[in-house]
This record gives C-alpha cells, sequence and structure tokens, in this order.
C-alpha cells in the first residue's frame, strides 16, 4: 500500500500513521455537550466506501493528511494537508 | 440425528449413505418472533440459545453469503478468559465455562484444547500488569500461574532466550486457555438451532429494518420483507452498515486483522503463545499448521485483505520470538473485518428503538466470546434486561465515560 | 530412466545427493524430482490421511505428492517440493510423513479404515468421554496429522528482503511474458521480469516448441540475451510473484542459495517488495488431473509434466506409459515420447469423437475404472466404446485440461470469470488494478496467441506510461485451437481422488452436499478440499464441478473459493528477514552508555533505549545491595543518572504559550522566562496522556520534556493539534530528543558537583529555575527539578559532549561520595517521593484518580477538558492513587489486589490494586503505591494486600504516597 504525500509524492506505507475519521478535525467547543463529544470522539459513519480519514506523515514530513480513500477496493482518491485548511480553535 | 462414534463406524459400514443434513434449508417465513441479523458464531449462539434457554421456537436467523462465513471462519481460534476489569472478567470466565461444556451442549466436536495460554512479559512493569491481571483472573475463579524466565523455558525451550531484542523476563499461564476448531463452532450452533426450530436463512441479505413510531416491526430481506417481534443486529464488521438501516451512528470502525497459516507440521508448538512487544500470537492446529497472527493493518477497512507491512511486521515478530519457525512456509494469509470499539469492549445492549437489540464491538476478540455473547443477548432479547455477566456492554458507555479500557489505549478505535 | 540425446541437463556435470540414506547420482539442472525419476524412483511420500503411496503428480511448485524433508549440516527444511528442488553436490533430503519409513508406513493402516474417516468425521466423534479429548483422542491426531517435521532449532539461516521499483512488472517469463517483457523493454520502460523456474521459456521448454521452424529454445535465448543486454531490464529467475497487493505493490519470493550448497555469502531466500506502475500477468495455466477412481498411485502424472520431464530433464518415469486425456493437446506426451523411442501402451481418449489415428492403440469413449500397483502403479482397467481394457503399464500421464494461473487476480478480492468454452476459470478484468493478463492466464492456450497477447498488453501498457510500443516482430508459432470435452469425474467402485494432498475424493465432496455443506466455502471447509499446501491448485475446479453436479447446479453458479496470498508458500523467514535477534525492533543508545557498560550495569530496554538497572561495586552480589547503596548515596550526597530518553519538545513562536495552555490542563502562559513548571496532559477522551515539566527559556520558546514512553506519542499529539485546530498560528515544534544529552544530579551535594563542573558557580537558582551555564567553554542548559526528592538539577549538553561530561560528572561525584545511580534506585527514589510513572498512569488514570484535579485549569479550555467532566471520570467509585506502608521487608507485590480485612478475596471484593513497590532504604520499609477505592478518604486504614501468583496476603496501613519529605523541604533547599 502506498499514499502520495503531497509534499513528499508517493510513500510506502510504513511512513504513516493512521488516526481515524476525519471526525477529529471538527473538535467541539468546550461547552458543545455531550452530544457533540459524542459524535467527535466515538461515532462513526463507518462506510463501506469512500471515506474520508487522517494520516500522519511520521517518518517523513511529520504532516497531517486528510486521505480521501475507498474502504473496500483501499483505492485513494486524494491526499491533502491538513494544516492547509487554516482554521483556529473556536477560543 | 445423534453424533457419536458408533454412528460413524456403522454408518462408515454401509457407505455413509445415512448422514443427514446438517440443518434444514427453510425458506424465510413472514413473520417471526425474532430476527437475528447475521449468521455468524454471535448470530447462531444468540439464536440456539434464545431457543433453548428461554423457549423461544418462531426464530429466523439472516445470513446474507454462507453460515459463519465472517469472522468465525476467519480467525486464530483462541479461547481465553484472561481480562482483568470488571466488566469483562466475569463475561469472559463465563464464556469459558460454556466453552468447557459445549461438545456434550451440542453433540458435536469444536475441538475445544485447553492447551495453556502463555502471555509472555519483557520488563518488570510488564509482570506487574500482567500480575494484576492474573491477580484478577483468580480472584474471579479462574486460573492463572505467574511464570519466571526458567518457568518458560521449560515450557517453551525452543524460543529464542539468548539473543533477541526484547528478553523474556517471564509470563503468564492461563492453564485453561486453548484453541478450538472455529468452523466447527458455527456449525456446532447452526446444528443446534436447527434441531431447537431456528429458521437459518443463508443467501438472505437484509436490506432495510422496518420502524413504526420507534418500534421495530421487521426487516426488508432480498428474500421479501420479514415481520418481526423483536430483531437483534449481530454482523460483527459490519454493523455499522446494518445499524444505519435503523439511523443509528455506532461507536464502532471497522478494520482489517489479518493471519496466517503455514504448512502442515508434526507437533511442535503445545501451546498458545502470546508475544506483546511484538503483537504476536501462536498455536498450532490439529491438522498441524502453524496459526498466528499479530495487529490491525490499522486503517479503517471492509476489503478483508491487508498489505505487507503488517505481514512482514508479524513474520519478523516469530523470527525474534521463535526462530525455529523460519523454515515454515505461511501457506494462506487472509484478513476479517473488525468491529472496533473506542474501547476495545463490547456492547451487548438494547437501542432506543423498542425490540431492536445490539451486539457488536468485539474488536479482534470475537471468537472467545461466541458462547458468552449468544447466552447475553439472547438473555437481553428474551427478558428485555442485561444479564448479570454483561451489564457493562453499555451502549452508552462512552457518553457517561463507564469505558472497559482494557489496553489502556484511549478513545482511537484502532488501538484495542 | 534417463533418455539420450533429450533434456536440457548438463550430462558433463553429475551431481550426487541422497534421498532417504541411498545416495544417488543426477545431472546439473535436475530437480530432486526428475534426477530420482531417472534413477528409477517413484514413491516419494505419503499422502496427509491416509498415509498413500504417493509420487510425482507434476513438474512444479503446484506438487501436492513428492513433498520431502531437506536436511542441512545445521537445520532442516520441511515441505520441499522434490520438483523444484535443484540438486547440488550433497543435497540431502528424506521422504516425511511416515513411519518407520516411505516403503512401509504404520500408520497405512488408516486407508483400510478410510469408511471411517469420511469428510468430517471427527466433528461427531472423540467427544466422550470428555477428558479423553485432550489426553488421548487429541495427542493421537496431532502426531498422525501434519506433514513434515520443524527441527525445533533456531533457523540461523541467512535471509533477506529488498524493494524495487519499475515502469512494468510481467510476472511468468513463457511466450506471453517475454514478448511483453520484449516490447516493454526495447520501448526504454524499466522493466522487472519475473519467473518462477530457473529458467525462461515456461511450457515452450516443456513441449519442445517450435518457433519460427526452429526450436523455441533458440529464440528463449535470443530474447533473454537481448533482455539481459539492456539497463532498463532486471531479470528474476528462482523467483515467484507471491501476492498483489494495493497501489501497484507485489510480493516476490527468490530462491536465492536454496539451489546451492550453503554458503555464508548467500542467503537462501529473498522477499522482495515490487512496485510497480503497471503489470502484466503471464502466469500461463495448470494442468488438471483426472479423478478416477484409484488415481492416486506412483506413476500417475499430468501428460503435461510427463512432457516437461522428457523435454527439460530427459527422463521418462516409466518404461510402458499410458495416457488418459480428455484434450487433443496431451497427444503430443504421447507422440513425443515414442518419438523418443518409448513404448506408449495406449491412448484413453474420453471422448468419442476424437481422432483415433495414432502410432499406437487408441481407445475412445474410454474411462479408467481400477489401478492396481501397492507402491506404483503396475496395471489400469476400464471401459471404452469398444469394451473393456486390461493394460499393464507404469506411467500414465492424465490431463483433463487446463486451468488458468488465476490466483493473483484473485488476492485484491477479484473474482474470477467461468468461461464455458473452455471449461475453466479465467481473469475477470481489473480485478487487480493496473494489473493485464496475457496468454494461457486467459485460456489462450496457443503458442501464437501467447505471444501476440503478450506483446498487445505491453503495448497497452507502454500507453498507459505514456509511451510508444517499438517495432518487435513475433515468431511464426503453432495456433492449434484447444479441443477438450469435460470429464470431471469417473464414477466406480473406488474412491477417485481430487485433493491429493489432503486426501479428499469426490465421496467426501458428496458427503458433504449430502449433509448440507453444499456453499462451496462450507465444501472446502468441511472436507478440507484445496487446504493443502497446493491450495487447491490442482483440485479445485474438478471439486466444485462434483459439488456442482451433487446439487444440481452449474459450476459459475456454485461458485468458487477465494485465491488469497500467498501465491505459493513463503517461509517465515523470508518474509520475516531482518527480525531475528536484534533486528526487530532498532536499539537506541544514550552518549553515556559506554561509560555505563564499563562500570558493568545491566543494560535494560526502556521502550526502545537501554538505561542502566543499577552499577554495581565489587563485593555487592545481588542488585538490591547495589539499588539501596545508590538510593543512599543520593539521599546523602550525589547521584548522577542519565535521563536523555525523555523526550524534549521544542516549542516555539509568539502564540507557543498560547498552544501550551491548549494542550496541557495547567496555564504556561503565566510561567515566567527562566522558570520550570510541571504540567499534565490529558488525551481528549479525558484521560492523562502524559506528564513532563516544561522550561520557558524565552518569551516566545520553551522546552516541553515528557516520559521516556510517549516521546513519539505526545509529538505526533501536539502535531496534530496543532496542525488540525491552531495551523494559522505563530507555532513551530521539532523533537530535539537526539539532541541534547541530559544529566540528573541529585541530592545534597549536587550543587557543589555541579560548581566542579561548571564554568561558573551556580548562584541563587531556586527549584524550578531554567538558565543557560557553561561547561568547558561548551553552552548548556541547566535545570533545577527533581525526580528523586533531593536538590537536584538536570544539566543538558549538546548530544556530542554527552559522554565526556558524564564521565567527568562521575570522577568528581565520586571523589564526594557519589556516584552513579541506576533505574532501580530511581524507581525507588521516586516512590519514597509519589511520584507517578506509566505504572500509576497507565492509559485508564484520571487526574482525579492522581489527585491532580485541580491542575486542571477552571479559567481555560484545554484538551480533555470536557470529556474528563463525564460523570465516570470523578467521584468515590473510582479508584483513588495511595501510599501503603508496611514495616516488614515483603518480597515485591506489584499487581496484588487491595481487599478491606475480612471482605471477601474475589472479583467484587477486589477494591483496587498495586502499581509500584520497593524497599525504602531511607524509610526502612516496604513503599507501595496503588489505587483504591475512595482511597484519598481512608488514608490511615488496614487494607490487606493479596498476591494470589506469588504467595503473598499481608496487612499494609493506606497512606498519603509521599512518604519521603513530605514537605519538600529537601527539593527546595
Amino acid at each position: 500500500m502506498r499514499l502520495t504525500c503531497p509534499l513528499c509524492g508517493p510513500r510506502d506505507r510504513r511512513e504513516f500513521y493512521y488516526y481515524g475519521s476525519e471526525d477529529y478535525l471538527n473538535r467541539p467547543g468546550p461547552d458543545a455537550g455531550i452530544d457533540a463529544w459524542d459524535d467527535h470522539l466515538h461515532l462513526r459513519d463507518n462506510p463501506a466506501g469512500v471515506t474520508r480519514d487522517l494520516w500522519y506523515h511520521e517518518t517523513g514530513c511529520a504532516q497531517w493528511l486528510r486521505v480521501t480513500r475507498n474502504t473496500v477496493s483501499h483505492e485513494i482518491l486524494a491526499t491533502e494537508l491538513v494544516a492547509e485548511r487554516k482554521k483556529g480553535p473556536a477560543a | 440425528m445423534r453424533y457419536s462414534g458408533l454412528k460413524v463406524i456403522t454408518e462408515g459400514l454401509f457407505g455413509n449413505k445415512g448422514w443427514k443434513p446438517a440443518w434444514r434449508d427453510p425458506a424465510p417465513k413472514a413473520e417471526y418472533d425474532a430476527v437475528i441479523i447475521g449468521g455468524g458464531g454471535h448470530g447462531l449462539s444468540t439464536a440456539y440459545y434464545l431457543a433453548k434457554n428461554h423457549g423461544l421456537r418462531n426464530i429466523a436467523v439472516l445470513e446474507k453469503g454462507y453460515l459463519g462465513s465472517g469472522n468465525i471462519g476467519r480467525n486464530t481460534t483462541i479461547v481465553r478468559a484472561n481480562y482483568f476489569l470488571p466488566g469483562n472478567s466475569e463475561f469472559y470466565s463465563h464464556s469459558l465455562k460454556l466453552w468447557e461444556g459445549l461438545e456434550a451442549e451440542l453433540n458435536y466436536n469444536v475441538m475445544h484444547s485447553q492447551r495453556g495460554l502463555i502471555n509472555l512479559f519483557h520488563s518488570d512493569g510488564q509482570r506487574d500488569a500482567f500480575a494484576r491481571r492474573g491477580n484478577m483472573m483468580i480472584n474471579q475463579g479462574d486460573d492463572a500461574v505467574l511464570l519466571d524466565r526458567e518457568g518458560v523455558r521449560e515450557l517453551l525451550p525452543y524460543l529464542d532466550f539468548d539473543n533477541t531484542r526484547f528478553p523474556i523476563y517471564g509470563g503468564l499461564l492461563h492453564p485453561r486457555g486453548g484453541s478450538a476448531r472455529h468452523d466447527a463452532v458455527a456449525w456446532g450452533y447452526a446444528r443446534g438451532a436447527d434441531r431447537l426450530g431456528v429458521d437459518l436463512i443463508q443467501n438472505c441479505e437484509v436490506t432495510g429494518i422496518d420502524i413504526e413510531n420507534g418500534v421495530v416491526k421487521g426487516v426488508q430481506t432480498t428474500r421479501g420483507a420479514i415481520r418481526a417481534k423483536k430483531v437483534g443486529m449481530v454482523a460483527a464488521g459490519r454493523s455499522g452498515l446494518v445499524a444505519a438501516m435503523a439511523g443509528m451512528r455506532l461507536p464502532v470502525e471497522s478494520h482489517i486483522l489479518q493471519a496466517f497459516v503455514t504448512e502442515g507440521l508434526k507437533p511442535v508448538i503445545d501451546h498458545v503463545i502470546s508475544f506483546g512487544m511484538g503483537h504476536f500470537y501462536i498455536s498450532q492446529s490439529d491438522k498441524g499448521g502453524l496459526v498466528f497472527g499479530g495487529d490491525l493493518d490499522f486503517y479503517a477497512s471492509y476489503a478483508a485483505r491487508g498489505n505487507l507491512p503488517m505481514v512482514e511486521h508479524v513474520m519478523e515478530a516469530g523470527m525474534t520470538l521463535m526462530p525455529m519457525i523460519g523454515r515454515a512456509k505461511v501457506l494462506r494469509s487472509w484478513g476479517g473485518i473488525m468491529d472496533m470499539t473506542p474501547d476495545g469492549s463490547p456492547i451487548i445492549d438494547k437501542t432506543n428503538i423498542e425490540g431492536l437489540y445490539l451486539d457488536c464491538g468485539w474488536n479482534y476478540g470475537g471468537f472467545k466470546a461466541v458462547p458468552a455473547s449468544g447466552w447475553c443477548m439472547a438473555h437481553l432479547m428474551a427478558t428485555d434486561t442485561p444479564h448479570e455477566v454483561a451489564k457493562r456492554f453499555r451502549l452508552d458507555r462512552f457518553r457517561t465515560g463507564q469505558i472497559l479500557d482494557e489496553e489502556g489505549t484511549g478513545s482511537q478505535h484502532n488501538l484495542h | 530412466m534417463r533418455i539420450l540425446g533429450k533434456g536440457q541437463v548438463d550430462r558433463s556435470r553429475p551431481v550426487s545427493f541422497r534421498f532417504d540414506g541411498r545416495s544417488f547420482q543426477g545431472y546439473q539442472g535436475d530437480t530432486l524430482a526428475s534426477a530420482l525419476m531417472a534413477n528409477g524412483v517413484r514413491l516419494m511420500g505419503r499422502s496427509f490421511k491416509y498415509h498413500r503411496p504417493r509420487g510425482v503428480l507434476t513438474a512444479g511448485s503446484e506438487e501436492p505428492n513428492a513433498l520431502v524433508e531437506v536436511v542441512g549440516a545445521t537445520n532442516q527444511t520441511p515441505n520441499v517440493r522434490a520438483t523444484v528442488q535443484e540438486i547440488f553436490e550433497g543435497l540431502n533430503a528424506q521422504s516425511q510423513n511416515r513411519f518407520p519409513s516411505l516403503a512401509f508406513d504404520v500408520l497405512g493402516v488408516n486407508d483400510f479404515l478410510s469408511p471411517f474417516l469420511s469428510a468430517g468425521f471427527y466433528y461427531k466423534t472423540f467427544m466422550w468421554p470428555r477428558a479423553f479429548w485432550e489426553k488421548i483422542y487429541e495427542p493421537a491426531i496431532r502426531r498422525a496429522a501434519g506433514l513434515g517435521r520443524l527441527s525445533g532449532k533456531h533457523d540461523e539461516g541467512a535471509y533477506e528482503k529488498a524493494y524495487a521499483f519499475c515502469d512494468l512488472l510481467v510476472i511468468g517469463a513463457g511466450p506471453a511474458g517475454l514478448a511483453a517483457a520484449l516490447t516493454a523493454a526495447r520501448a526504454g520502460a524499466q522493466v522487472i521480469l519475473a519467473e518462477e523456474d530457473r529458467q525462461l521459456g515456461g511450457r515452450l521448454l516443456a513441449d519442445e516448441a517450435e518457433l519460427d521452424g526452429a526450436p523455441a529454445a533458440d529464440w528463449v535465448a535470443s530474447v533473454e540475451a537481448e533482455l539481459r543486454s539492456l539497463p532498463n531490464v532486471r531479470i528474476l529467475t528462482r523467483s515467484a510473484v507471491t501476492g498483489a497487493y494495493d497501489n501497484g505493490t507485489f510480493g516476490a519470493l527468490e530462491r536465492v542459495g536454496l539451489h546451492l550448497p550453503a554458503r555464508a555469502d548467500l542467503p537462501r531466500e529473498c522477499f522482495w517488495r515490487i512496485s510497480a506502475a503497471r503489470a502484466i500477468l503471464c502466469a500461463g495455466a495448470l494442468e488438471r488431473p483426472l479423478a478416477f477412481p484409484m488415481n492416486d498411485r506412483p506413476g500417475i502424472m499430468l501428460a503435461g509434466a510427463v512432457r516437461a520431464y522428457l523435454n527439460r530433464w530427459g527422463v521418462v518415469p516409466g518404461k510402458r506409459v499410458t495416457l488418459f486425456a480428455n484434450n487433443d493437446g496431451a497427444r503430443a506426451t504421447a507422440r513425443q515420447l515414442m518419438a523418443a523411442g518409448i513404448e506408449v501402451a495406449a491412448i484413453l481418449d474420453s471422448r468419442t469423437d476424437a481422432s483415433a489415428v495414432e502410432d499406437c492403440p487408441v481407445y475412445l469413449g474410454a474411462r479408467i475404472t481400477d489401478t492396481s500397483g501397492r507402491l506404483g502403479l503396475s496395471r489400469i482397467s476400464g471401459t471404452h466404446v469398444g469394451g473393456q481394457f486390461q493394460i499393464l503399464t507404469d506411467c500414465l500421464a492424465m490431463s483433463g485440461g487446463w486451468n488458468p494461473t488465476v490466483h493473483l487476480t484473485c488476492h485484491m478480492n477479484g473474482r474470477p470469470r467461468w468461461r464455458e468454452d473452455i471449461a475453466a476459470f479465467v481473469p475477470s478484468d481489473g480485478a487487480v488494478p493496473g494489473l493485464t493478463t496475457a496468454g494461457a492466464v486467459n485460456g489462450d492456450y496457443t503458442t501464437h496467441a501467447c505471444l501476440a497477447a503478450g506483446h498487445a498488453a505491453a503495448v497497452a501498457a507502454l500507453e498507459a506510461l505514456g509511451r510508444s510500443a517499438p517495432a518487435v516482430t513475433l515468431p511464426r508459432a503453432e495456433g492449434t485451437p484447444y479441443r477438450h470435452e469435460p470429464l470431471w469425474l469417473v464414477s466406480g467402485k473406488g474412491r477417485a481422488w481430487l485433493d491429493f494432498a489432503n486426501d479428499v475424493t469426490s465421496k467426501d465432496v458428496k458427503l458433504a452436499a449430502q449433509e448440507g455443506f453444499t456453499s462451496v466455502e462450507h465444501m472446502k471447509r468441511y472436507t478440507t478440499q484445496g487446504m493443502a499446501p497446493d491450495q487447491g491448485k490442482n483440485s479445485n475446479v474438478a471439486a466444485l464441478a462434483v459439488l456442482a453436479d451433487a446439487t444440481g447446479r452449474g459450476i459459475p453458479e456454485t461458485g468458487t473459493t477465494t485465491f488469497r496470498p500467498p501465491y505459493l508458500p513463503v517461509s517465515i523467514a523470508a518474509m520475516g528477514a531482518g527480525g531475528r535477534a536484534m533486528g526487530f525492533a532498532p536499539q537506541r543508545f544514550t552518549t553515556s552508555d559506554q561509560a555505563s557498560r564499563d562500570r558493568h550495569a545491566p543494560m535494560i530496554e526502556a521502550g526502545l533505549w537501554y538505561r542502566p538497572s543499577y552499577f554495581p561495586k565489587p563485593g555487592e552480589k545481588t542488585w538490591r545491595e547495589a539499588c539501596d547503596r545508590e538510593v543512599a548515596m543520593v539521599r546523602a550526597a550525589v547521584g548522577i543518572s542519565d535521563v536523555s530518553t525523555l523526550g524534549k519538545i521544542d516549542i516555539q513562536g509568539r502564540d507557543a504559550a498560547r498552544f501550551l495552555d491548549l494542550v496541557y490542563t495547567n496555564t504556561f502562559s503565566t510561567l515566567p522566562v527562566g522558570k520550570v513548571r510541571y504540567g499534565l496532559m490529558l488525551r481528549e477522551d479525558g484521560f492523562v496522556l502524559d506528564d513532563g515539566t516544561t522550561a520557558r527559556l524565552g518569551e516566545h520558546h520553551f522546552l516541553t520534556t515528557t516520559t521516556t514512553a510517549a516521546a513519539g506519542l505526545v509529538m505526533r499529539h501536539l502535531d496534530f493539534i496543532h496542525q488540525t485546530h491552531c495551523a494559522d498560528w505563530d507555532l513551530r515544534m521539532i523533537s530535539v530528543t537526539e539532541s541534547w544529552a541530559q544529566f540528573a544530579v541529585a541530592g545534597p551535594k549536587a550543587r557543589a558537583l555541579l560548581n566542579a563542573v561548571l564554568d561558573q558557580p551556580v548562584e541563587g537558582f531556586p527549584f524550578m529555575s531554567c538558565g543557560t551555564v557553561s561547561v568547558g567553554g561548551v553552552q548548556a542548559r541547566l535545570f533545577r527539578i527533581s525526580f528523586s526528592g533531593e536538590e537536584g538539577y538536570e544539566i543538558a549538553v549538546p548530544t556530542r559532549y554527552g559522554e565526556a561530561l558524564f564521565r567527568d560528572l562521575l570522577a568528581k561525584a565520586e571523589v564526594m561520595g557519589g556516584g552513579p545511580y541506576g533505574m532501580e534506585a530511581l524507581n525507588v527514589l521516586r516512590i519514597e517521593k509519589g511520584f507517578i510513572t506509566h505504572a500509576e498512569i497507565h492509559g485508564r488514570t484520571t487526574a482525579f484518580d492522581i489527585g491532580m484535579e485541580k491542575m486542571v485549569s477552571p479559567k481555560k479550555d484545554c484538551i480533555g477538558k470536557a470529556m474528563a467532566a463525564r460523570p465516570g471520570l470523578t467521584g468515590d467509585e473510582r479508584q483513588q492513587l495511595v501510599g501503603l506502608k508496611l514495616s516488614d521487608a515483603v518480597a515485591a507485590f506489584g499487581g496484588a489486589h487491595l481487599f478491606t480485612p475480612g471482605a471477601t478475596v474475589d472479583r467484587e471484593g477486589s477494591e483496587g490494586y498495586v502499581t509500584s513497590v520497593c524497599w525504602s532504604v531511607t524509610l526502612k520499609a516496604t513503599l507501595a503505591m496503588g489505587f483504591l477505592k475512595n482511597g484519598r478518604a481512608r488514608h490511615g486504614d488496614l487494607i490487606r494486600i493479596v498476591d494470589h501468583l506469588r504467595g503473598i496476603d499481608v496487612l499494609a496501613e493506606v497512606c498519603d504516597p509521599v512518604f519521603h519529605d513530605p514537605a519538600g523541604e529537601k527539593l527546595r533547599a
């Protein structure tokens, strides 16, 4: 399995650390309530098909990537840098 | 038809013409008292105990492929009760007791063999963590023995004690731990359930769950609509897809776990051995193949197949631990779809839809749980109250924080 | 029997080898199978279940019968295919799964019991009495089962792994593969041509084919010469592609040294990871055996294999050969044998409309209904359109047609497609992204079609790679269409084997269907059909046909089982190459490593690092003596410990302080420059992630430390928080763990020791200060922090000065009555002081549990704060950190459980557990830390400690975990 890092190019899967669904990107505010936090940390669409999840180029450029992939075919459709979203926290 | 050695001989004398089908192949009825979605180990045992313990007779198991086509038929067959958190401890203890009577219960030889499971440790800290576990196992009434390095050497002389990256300090022996023949467990429960009148319906995929005013009414399937008073979702790695039909989002992410078997070899490994530093575990089947596995591939997947990085990692772990297996050749690898929860423990609970029940989240430890999972799920579906030994397997525990995190790795689905 | 003038073995180079203790001679180029057959040996193995005598069936790695053990000087290799193993001088092989000898095998009795050993019989018996399963039945079954033996000795052989990258991977070097490789090579593409055999050519060699009117071997040689002359081509022979994986990754196993006497400079095998932009599968096809009564005797072989042994090795496995086939192509076997002067007793053609014109008797509509010959075939009998036949024959060549080698196309869950005209499965298009198939693997069985398809596939691949196709002139070749009529099973009285290796007969498959195991997967699992070393390569399709017949379905409706990697069995050592001994994980060494070893300190694993356990002095007999001395030394004088393994993260930027406020529960923006603060970090789920100190080196410059265990984890976590939640903040982070060597200097004489090494003495510098100092002209960092409870400092220098500083500190400390201390003493010191490690923050503890809930600042958000507020993470039901004190010396009981005295000792009675234990030489007591339900409210109570495993049952006093200097006077001295 190989992923294409936007900075480093196509690299072996061994260089990457998988974290989980892109749900982790949407950190609720501190007072958002348990439903929002449960969604953020625990509940998952877990689709059989196209999904977006987060990978860390741990032994490469130390960038977090958002990867669009298919969980059935393992086809990788897109990789992009998470940091490019330029999103600050609520507070 | 009752199975026995005598029956095997008499049938053999007459050309084996008298063997009857192990189960019927019924067409789905229009309505059942209870429908189980998923004809794997857990689904079949649920149906069996619903009929056996609770007297329900009008039950169907709906299986989209063939019976036992999921993880029950693709695992490393380890049976153990070596948990340390209250909630898990009593549940797996109960399951092991059911295993110990399973052949007699089902009149089917599932080849449950208590060969002894040894968890190796490689530091003083790990020893203490295993001691905590072993003491809990004894508190629970199960068995555990703390072995030092020489104690391990006596049982497993072929391990590399001298030149290995993580030297062996000792091991926790669970004498009642062992293995079983995985397919036979599915077939034994299927045959048992069938004999109690359960309809096992294969090639019947559930395509929808009918809910009216918060009450379940039945299911839609590729073989037509089926009405049901109670519906149990027991779909392991595909639980998320099934629950989505009921509008639910589960605390589950599906992952691949690969496993491996070698060509047949004369007996060389007696025990089940677990090497935590390498996420490697191995035993030898009665046929002679070394059956072993490692960790998840670590990315969400429904592919039921994996990739080389974890394959090689598993082999490397085997080589540092027991280089005597180097010349055994891997015959086949496969991947199962694991329903990973945020704390590594399962869910057996009601849902917020009346009559709809959930049994999932077995992570990669579902095989040994098959008897107790069915036992407890059946109890829940029949009585609407959780069974005593499964009462902590709540669906809402991630909201309340009453979690059961044996690994201590936190709410990341793939780390358990 | 060897035939003069035939074959490609080198007759000028005889080779001696042994089989079952007897010496034989073959020639360079022989396989063990060809050499044994040349010596008249037919019996080479015993079957798995019935222990039936077996001989060679095939000429390749799909061999189900002729599996042997190869015995080396130091070890032995089981389950080696005699059909693949090349002989070399001194090769020593022996048969397996027999006792006492191959010719007389006691377990051959199973064969007579076969009516009782039908499919799945073991699920129906061996259940009574219960205890007999593990004590009697199962051990007996295990001893009887299995094939070859592992020696139980470490495999000391050398193995390697390699990576390779290419534009085009061509799998298989028969006519299709060679045409494809040649086309792509001429276009300049980077080509890897992988061939399982030792030679290129595939069936061209085995079939004695002609190309352009000349022997095909000439064309093969010319193509090989051209390919080898091109720098963009790598040819891997003896290399089987074993698996197709995601994104153009393939695994391949190269037999590097297995065909040679063991050599220290040569690995036995090499496992390749090949990354290919495109791939063409030219894997050819495998011939199908025919299922007829008693079809498993030594001497009954595949017709194509008989042809291969004749043409490649000049060997005929019998004196009087008979052919039994359902297709035209197999006739070549008989014709070539006759041309070589071998007697062909008859051609038995199962078809009624086939040609009867040959130079030997031809029986049409033929069916073999029985065979005889206990250790080797001697006679066959059967029927044909004209009546019955009985033929004396010692070799039967059979052919049931061909199965394309579709396996790799199934590795990514592709399902093969049934082609009715050839009665076989062929690959589905697109089953493996980037891989196309060409030649016999698609059911195109003529040489002409294979050449053309290989070329066309390469042209298409080149187009996909953006390259134009070069001119390639393909040779003229035969194009006789494949004509056959399926024959799946000849019924009769005897058993007809499908899966030779696992002893699965047509009766087993029918019994499975009779018992309701009608799904193909059920049939496979119930009968073990296709689960043997050949993974059903020889038998799956025929078994499917029998099942289809038994269930009244067609073959395509019955479906097929899945082929999974590896294509052929791969040794664990090859795929695990590099993992042996220390290779399994990196080893990390501190700069003081050699100095510690010089002092005979046992070095122990700490994560990937090695740290000294203790520093023994002459006369000390146990670790405890050294540990007690080191603890006393630190408390009374000064000790030095290398703490470089702790993670160090350098954080800079205008938003650095703000960032630390987010990732820590407590506040760092208020920390003055030149000060250090302890921090607690939570996971987002509210449990403790890690703890450590952070120093403010400048207004916008912090240095955060982590525990050794969590260094990587915390770095990843901080990068995540930064990049996902505040990527727009002014912030830079990098791990500097390896950049600094850092030493703890602790004890009442710590400052005196420091002043002895520093260029300027330390002035003031109260507890929790940090600053820059100079040592030997080198700029160093000094932190006043303590993990021992004594006056403590940590001094950090750039890594290259670490060893010199460590040795200097030790030399000067020893003059003052101090010295180095190891992990054991460090652990005692921290327990005495009540400091926690990952024994306590083990991933299930909360800030509340460890008494640090007040460190979660109410004034700001932080990672983990929201979820830490869940009800399950606080409250009296939780087990809280406590100290446990016993006045007596007690053996270590880490992991013991805690019970209220008098309460039942069971799961429900357990109220907590012990995390850390030590003998405190300072307090002359056994001290422990642990977690106890509502423990903070129970200080002063007695608690019962039960360690079943170690036989310990004692009472201890519950107390505050800070045993030593609770007021912290020494710390701040």
